[in-house]
């Protein structure tokens, strides 16, 4: 497999950024309730994660170390800021579904964690396209997660009625606590769980390992 | 390797970044002003002719909006007042100011808005020359926050067309049922006020009885809301009684009876 194409996939499931190493869960729990507004929560975060890294393995070499971070979270604001701006022109009903969302991708811990960690030592190409990956690997839990919780929560999928609900005359009883941000960790949980009984080589080597019971031991001999 | 960790190249990279940024950001900012503060008052526009039943898909909301006329109305005396600039004036920005608002009470404060403006904007639809809607913006606590909305009547000033709010932070599947179509119907028709003028309007708990004389005054709750339900109800009655629209209500009655002689 080529570099390029390495940098690309391997986000999706091999270290996905929230299945993996559990990253930028407070928008995978707050936004996943319908499936239109997270598709635009996933591109706007798609685009700033991959500009991002794009600019600023740009000027890397000209990055002072000792305020590397705060120019990284420069450049990302900036993009967040356009991102937002942008979508209050043209999507206006999807930017206050969002709202304080697409600011909070500021402190997207995988936004911050692909400039510091990758765009930092590699070349603008290459950046660009792991910050594409990341942020496709970050999509696809969402999307998932929205699909999941619009269909069995509310009915429906993308607005459209797939499951009548009792409310509105049909048969289906929507489950309010999917429309929640708490049933998120469930799924990502169970997310989680599916994919490292794929990926074996994911499954972490426990910390530690509960001691035999002494009483049973005495006993035994 | 450069070294790029001396005082003046941090300087210079830090200022130089600063620069670039904000000026992106400040040309966006500028560029797509008119465009999303016409955003924000196209949806203002389309929740109030949600309210009043006026949408049409045929039609764009400029259009339908056409036939609105807004007024703003002083609050205690509840006559039309000219004196201030209708585009410039803002619901929020008047209850905040000491000199424009009413501090209310416990007992006052039905619909915990804490303060109560002394101005307010009032939309009247015409049609064939005579006014057939009265849109009354509403405001009150909810559960988890203040509910912003629109109160249409009939020119009657007693039945109403609808009500639609237009900001709230109800839960999800529960309170922000409140949006739900099928709820928002319910409301055609009710009537505020009995024939003595007390105001009943209620969202009660549960469905309502039909056969009950209270019915035209009731709309069924949203269950798992109740909290939402009442704060509906409070901020109906606030609004409608002698501290919102009371005054103006018996000022535009009183008009149309002179009228009549």
């Amino acid at each position: 497999m080529s570099k390029i194409k390495e940098v690309l996939l391997n986000p999706i499931f091999n270290d996905n950024p929230i299945a993996l190493q559990i990253l930028g869960i407070c928008s995978a729990l707050a936004i996943t309730g319908s499936l239109y507004p997270t598709l635009i929560m996933c591109v706007a975060l798609t685009v700033v994660v991959s500009f991002s890294s794009l600019l600023v393995s740009l000027i890397r070499n000209h990055i002072p170390n000792n305020i590397r971070i705060i120019v990284q979270m420069t450049i990302i604001a900036t993009l967040v800021m356009l991102v937002d701006e942008l979508l209050q022109a043209f999507d206006y009903e999807t930017s206050r579904t969002l709202s304080v969302f697409v600011g909070l991708i500021i402190t997207n811990c995988i936004v911050m964690g692909r400039a510091e960690a990758f765009a930092m030592q590699n070349g603008p190409w290459l950046s660009f396209v792991d910050g594409l990956g990341n942020g496709l690997g970050y999509s696809i839990i969402l999307i998932l997660l929205a699909f999941i919780k619009e269909l069995l929560g509310a009915g429906t999928l993308f607005g459209f009625e797939i499951l009548p609900l009792v409310q509105n005359g049909g048969w289906y009883v929507g489950n309010n606590f999917l429309l929640l941000a708490p049933s998120s960790f469930f799924l990502i949980g169970l997310m989680i769980w599916g994919l490292r009984s794929w990926k074996t080589e994911q499954v972490e080597a426990p910390k530690y390992k509960i001691a035999k019971n002494s009483l049973e031991s005495e006993e035994g001999a | 390797m450069r070294n790029n960790d001396t005082i003046s190249k941090t300087l210079l990279v830090a200022i130089l970044l600063c620069l670039f940024c904000s000026a992106i950001i400040s040309y966006t900012a500028v560029s797509l002003k008119d465009l999303q503060e016409a955003n924000v008052r196209l949806d203002m526009q389309k929740k109030i002719l949600a309210s009043a039943n006026l949408l049409d898909e045929n039609k764009t909301v400029e259009e339908l909006f056409g036939s609105i006329e807004s007024k703003i109305i002083n609050l205690d005396t509840g006559r039309y007042d000219s004196s201030i600039n209708l585009s410039s004036f803002s619901e929020r920005a008047y209850a905040r100011d000491v000199n424009t608002s009413t501090v209310l009470s416990v007992d006052q404060d039905i619909a915990t808005i804490k303060r109560r403006e002394n101005y307010q904007k009032v939309y009247l639809h015409y049609q064939n020359g005579k006014i057939s809607a009265v849109i009354l913006p509403v405001r009150g606590y909810g559960l988890w926050g203040t509910l912003y909305g629109f109160l249409a009547l009939e020119s009657d000033l007693k039945t109403i067309i609808g009500l639609e709010f237009y900001q709230h932070k109800e839960t999800a599947g529960l309170g922000a049922e409140v949006d739900n179509p099928r709820w928002k119907a319910l409301w055609e028709g009710k009537k505020i006020s009995s024939e003595t003028g007390e105001i009943l309007i209620s969202v009660i708990k549960g469905s309502v009885d039909k056969t009950s004389p209270k019915a035209q005054y009731q709309v069924d709750g949203l269950s798992g809301a109740t909290i939402t339900g009442r704060g509906v109800s409070n901020l109906l009655s606030f609004w409608l009684g002698d501290l919102g629209y009371g005054p103006y209500m018996k000022e535009m009655l009183s008009k149309d009876e002179d009228a009549d002689v």
